[in-house]
């Protein structure tokens, strides 16, 4: 293959690395007006009164709005197909404030200076609340997060809101506590995944304007443009007619940028002033006053027998969905969804769970979605289950794992695609010696290292809801412009789909121009998550390039007098097969699409699978433990990623460096924090620490393909499955190294120090 | 209150407030390759060089460079351009935001060490966050483009 394959450079690679202004901020104008936020100051209050009369006389204040004067439908801000499976809980601006940091009211200016200055001037009377910010008081606390009446959901979600359960989940296969009778060994642990802070580089910013015809033009950061229209139509109450999102380029989203954060804030102003106007959230308001993966209770059970198969799985899931529910039915239904398939020889298998709300801010859409904080769960136990087995865990992943082509118990008969995992263990095994090093060795100076180990899988797009659109047409000059709703935010994919197109068409990759995230101009696309584009857009990709290809040498063969069959593809050219004649791709298109032709070439494709093939990692860490201090190293991390055929090496391997580094974020550094009054401790890169460059260690990746039969050349996806070994396999590691384990991530020193302490 | 610089080799006169800090100066005058991710001097993605030294701009008052020589990656697009095309051939920008501020300490780091090694290296640019790449490319291009041979 000429393209596919191929460490192909991003198109936009050199436009974004050598600055060039690109970006959401760098596109709006200098007369924008400027957006700020006054925020509550308390976790849970009334507001009584707000007065705005000195802010608003102000020379340069252009637009104050408050709770009075935004439409009154409850919506949501997660970025999900509709019907969206997260509750309408959410106004503009409300009268009741959930959180420290939820939005008061709305500032426009004609600069920042300004709007700074009325933020100090409005005089909000509250009337303070009791809030509940330990998530596991929520339910039944006698503080109701959302009391109010005109909540609603499409359909029922299992929420239960006066006992501040956003969502409820129950799945059962088999009878459990018969099983564990039976079971020569049951496993128990209780498992704390932390809520962590996205981080992206580009906080979260959103330029809006009116156009020509007075439609709202919405330039956003976001990975959903589609949904976004959908949520400011329901929000502002306008027909979605009368909106344009578009997509610029992205500086990093990792899910949170799959949450409409601000866009709703700077497009009232517009709507009401008429005025261009840019919000621009600055690290303080991108730490508190947006989304972070949700912070979990996991309760797991195990039960094996004597041989190390195991039989029963229980899960109990208590997660933590702050003030708002975006996202939190679908992240809790994950922890099971993408755990569980992975071993199949279980005869009986339960998870529960909830969601509740607290007044925290909201946890969203994080890479991952529930996968990680169940890997690092049911992970964290497997490797419990081998230590009391006496088993080695790479043996007891390789004896359990589903193989491919084979059902698991919660899947109702769904077959499981390719799978190269049982490679993948064995070949990190080989790269970080385990042999050798497993479970530990000292090695002098008080200290100890050791290796650990986890596998883990995600999906690939959402089954039966999923769908990408793809047009492709041959322009009047002889190139191709390949359309997609597909939101590339640094991941690669404009550039993956036109490699995709090119191999396809057998033309040169500079020939296609990429235009990408605009809803007036882009077929249908969710937008770029849940590990999709790849998978669906690059499926339907390929359609959409065999149907043009298809025309473009039915075209060339009637220019050249042969039959199609007798036509091919030769660079920029239709020739004949016995090579004798030949027609330019420019001459065609010209004789085509212009003047007498009357044909626009144009390959079109709506793509959406019923399946949702898992791509696997196994991940092996090795960590130097100072058994004085408790101070954790990370030597060394190995992933072995199965992603089907990787459709560019570098942008796959990438993607796995930069999960896995976020993964090893969560596993030793990062943590959202509260004060005991509900305010945000870790609103800074100062106390929320992201890894440096000195904090990764070696981090080594390597590919083991399968081919998976329903993806585009055999791909599966890969953005989100290279976050979730990490936590499970550093803990491991560390417990291997000095006997403490740590269940309340992140693994800090003095945890590990406490711990050694005690045994 | 004015301020005489000379940005990428031209002397300006710019008029900026007393509190004003030099990215927001260098955005307002167009360039907009320097991007601010922090407010706490902890990110390096606003790095330029005053007087050929790395700084970050979110954190030095635009009066305090006065009279001094403000290079910025559009200031130097040759180099600029060199290291990029090694960084993205390993794919290492991914979403780019931080590219412009780390590219303008690579080449500034270029300049200042000899020889480095990589804990010189890493040392160096430690300062530079990226949530992306988990540095391993960034770093496999460093090393490509100042000659480090393996081992």
């Amino acid at each position: 293959m000429k393209s596919v394959g191929q460490s192909i450079r991003k198109i936009d690679g050199m436009a974004i690395a050598t600055g060039k202004p690109v970006y959401t901020q760098d596109l709006a104008t200098p007369n924008a007006l400027v957006v700020k936020i006054l925020r509550s100051p308390h976790a849970f209050a009334k507001i009584n009164s707000i007065d705005i009369s000195r802010a608003e006389k102000m020379e340069g204040v252009e637009c104050i709005i408050t709770f009075k004067d935004v439409p009154a439908g409850r919506f949501t801000l997660a970025g999900q197909s509709y019907p969206e499976p997260s509750p309408y809980d959410r106004l503009i601006l409300d009268e009741m404030v959930r959180y420290v940091g939820d939005e008061v009211a709305i500032v426009a200016a004609v600069d920042e200076k300004t709007a700074f200055q009325a933020l100090k001037r409005i005089k909000v009377d509250y009337e303070v609340l009791e809030p509940v910010l330990d998530f596991e008081q929520a339910v039944g606390h006698s503080t109701v997060v959302h009391p109010e009446e005109d909540l609603s959901c499409n359909f029922d979600i299992g929420l239960q809101k006066e006992k501040n359960v956003a969502s409820s989940f129950t799945e059962e296969v088999g009878d459990v506590e018969e099983e564990f009778k039976r079971c020569d060994v049951v496993v128990e642990g209780v498992y704390y995944p932390q809520a962590q802070s996205h981080a992206m580089m580009e906080t979260y910013r959103a330029y809006t304007y009116l156009d020509h015809t007075g439609r709202l033009v919405v330039v956003s950061s976001t990975q959903i443009p589609f949904h976004i229209r959908r949520q400011l139509a329901r929000a502002l109450q306008i027909p979605a007619s009368k909106i344009r999102v578009m997509k610029p380029r992205i500086g990093g989203g990792f899910g949170g940028k799959q949450t409409g954060s601000v866009e709703v804030f700077t497009a009232i102003v517009t709507l009401k002033t008429g005025k261009p106007a840019i919000i621009t959230y600055d690290r303080k308001e991108t730490f508190s006053c947006t989304t972070s993966r949700h912070a979990m209770r996991l309760k797991v059970k195990l039960g094996a027998d004597r041989e190390g198969l195991i039989r029963a799985i229980d899960m109990e899931v208590l997660s933590d969905t702050g003030a708002y529910g975006e996202h939190a039915a679908t992240v809790l239904s994950c922890v099971g969804h993408y755990t569980l398939p992975l071993y199949n020889k279980t005869r009986a298998v339960r998870i529960t769970g909830n969601a509740v709300y607290t007044n925290k801010m909201p946890a969203g859409a994080f890479r991952g979605y529930g996968a990680t904080q169940g890997t690092f769960a049911l992970e964290s136990t497997v490797n419990s289950l081998a230590e009391q087995l006496g088993l080695d865990p790479t043996e007891v992943r390789l004896k359990n794992i589903s193989k491919e082509g084979e059902t698991f118990l919660t899947g109702q008969g769904v077959l499981l695609g390719s799978t190269s995992l049982d490679r993948c263990i064995r070949k990190g095994k080989e790269l970080i010696g385990w042999q050798d090093k497993f479970p530990s060795r000292e090695i002098g100076q008080n200290k100890v290292r050791a290796v650990g180990m986890a596998v883990t899988m995600q999906g690939s797009g959402i089954a039966n809801i999923g769908t990408a659109s793809i047009e492709i047409r041959l322009n009047d000059d002889g190139n191709v412009t390949l359309l997609t709703g597909a939101t590339d935010m640094g991941t690669g994919c404009d550039t993956i789909l036109s490699q995709m197109a090119a191999e396809i068409l057998e033309i040169p990759m500079e020939n296609i121009i990429v235009s990408a995230g605009d809803t007036d101009t882009s077929p249908f696309d969710p937008g770029s998550y849940a590990s999709s584009t790849t998978y669906v857009a690059g499926t339907a990709t390929i359609k959409a390039a065999t149907e043009l290809k298809k025309k473009i040498l039915e075209q060339g063969a009637k220019f050249l007098g042969v039959s199609p069959e007798d036509a091919e593809m030769n660079g920029l050219a239709v020739r004949s097969v016995s090579g004798e004649q030949e027609i330019g791709l420019a001459k065609l298109a010209e004789l085509t699409i212009l003047g007498a032709g009357k044909l626009q070439l144009v390959g079109y494709a709506t793509h959406g699978s019923e399946v949702s093939p898992p791509p696997y990692v196994a991940g092996f860490a090795e960590v130097e433990v100072d058994q004085e201090t408790g101070k954790v190293e990370l030597i060394d991390y190995v992933a072995v990623v199965d992603c089907g055929t990787v459709i560019n090496p570098n942008l796959a391997r990438m993607q796995a460096e930069g999960g896995i580094a976020q993964g090893i974020g969560m596993a030793l550094y990062e943590e959202v924090r509260y004060d005991e009054l509900g305010k945000m401790a870790t609103n800074s890169f100062m106390q929320y620490k992201i890894p440096c460059r000195k904090d990764i260690g070696k981090v080594r990746i390597a590919f083991e393909e399968s081919f998976e039969p329903t993806g585009p050349f055999g791909a599966k996806s890969i953005g989100e499955v290279v976050a979730n070994t990490p936590s499970p396999a550093i803990v491991h590691a560390v417990y291997n190294a000095v006997g403490v384990k740590i269940n309340h991530l992140p693994i800090t020193s003095e945890k590990v120090f406490l711990g050694m302490q005690k045994s | 209150m004015q301020i005489k610089v000379t940005i990428n080799d031209k002397l300006v006169t710019w008029d900026v407030e007393k509190d004003e800090f030099l990215a927001d100066t260098l955005r307002s005058h167009g360039f907009l390759s320097v991007k601010k991710a922090c407010e706490t001097s902890c990110c390096g993605l606003c790095t330029v060089w005053v007087d050929d030294k790395s700084v970050l701009s979110c954190s030095i008052l635009s009066l305090r460079v006065h009279g001094k020589k403000i290079t910025t990656i559009e200031g130097v697009p040759k180099e600029a351009e060199e290291f990029a095309r090694i960084l993205t051939a390993e794919g290492a920008e991914q979403c780019g935001f931080c590219s412009p501020g780390f590219i303008m300490n690579v080449l500034a780091m270029k300049n200042e060490l000899v020889n480095p090694s990589e804990n010189e290296i890493i040392h160096y640019l430690t300062g530079n966050l990226c949530r992306c790449t988990g540095y391993m490319g960034q770093l496999r291009a460093v090393k490509t483009y100042l000659g480090v041979v393996e081992g």
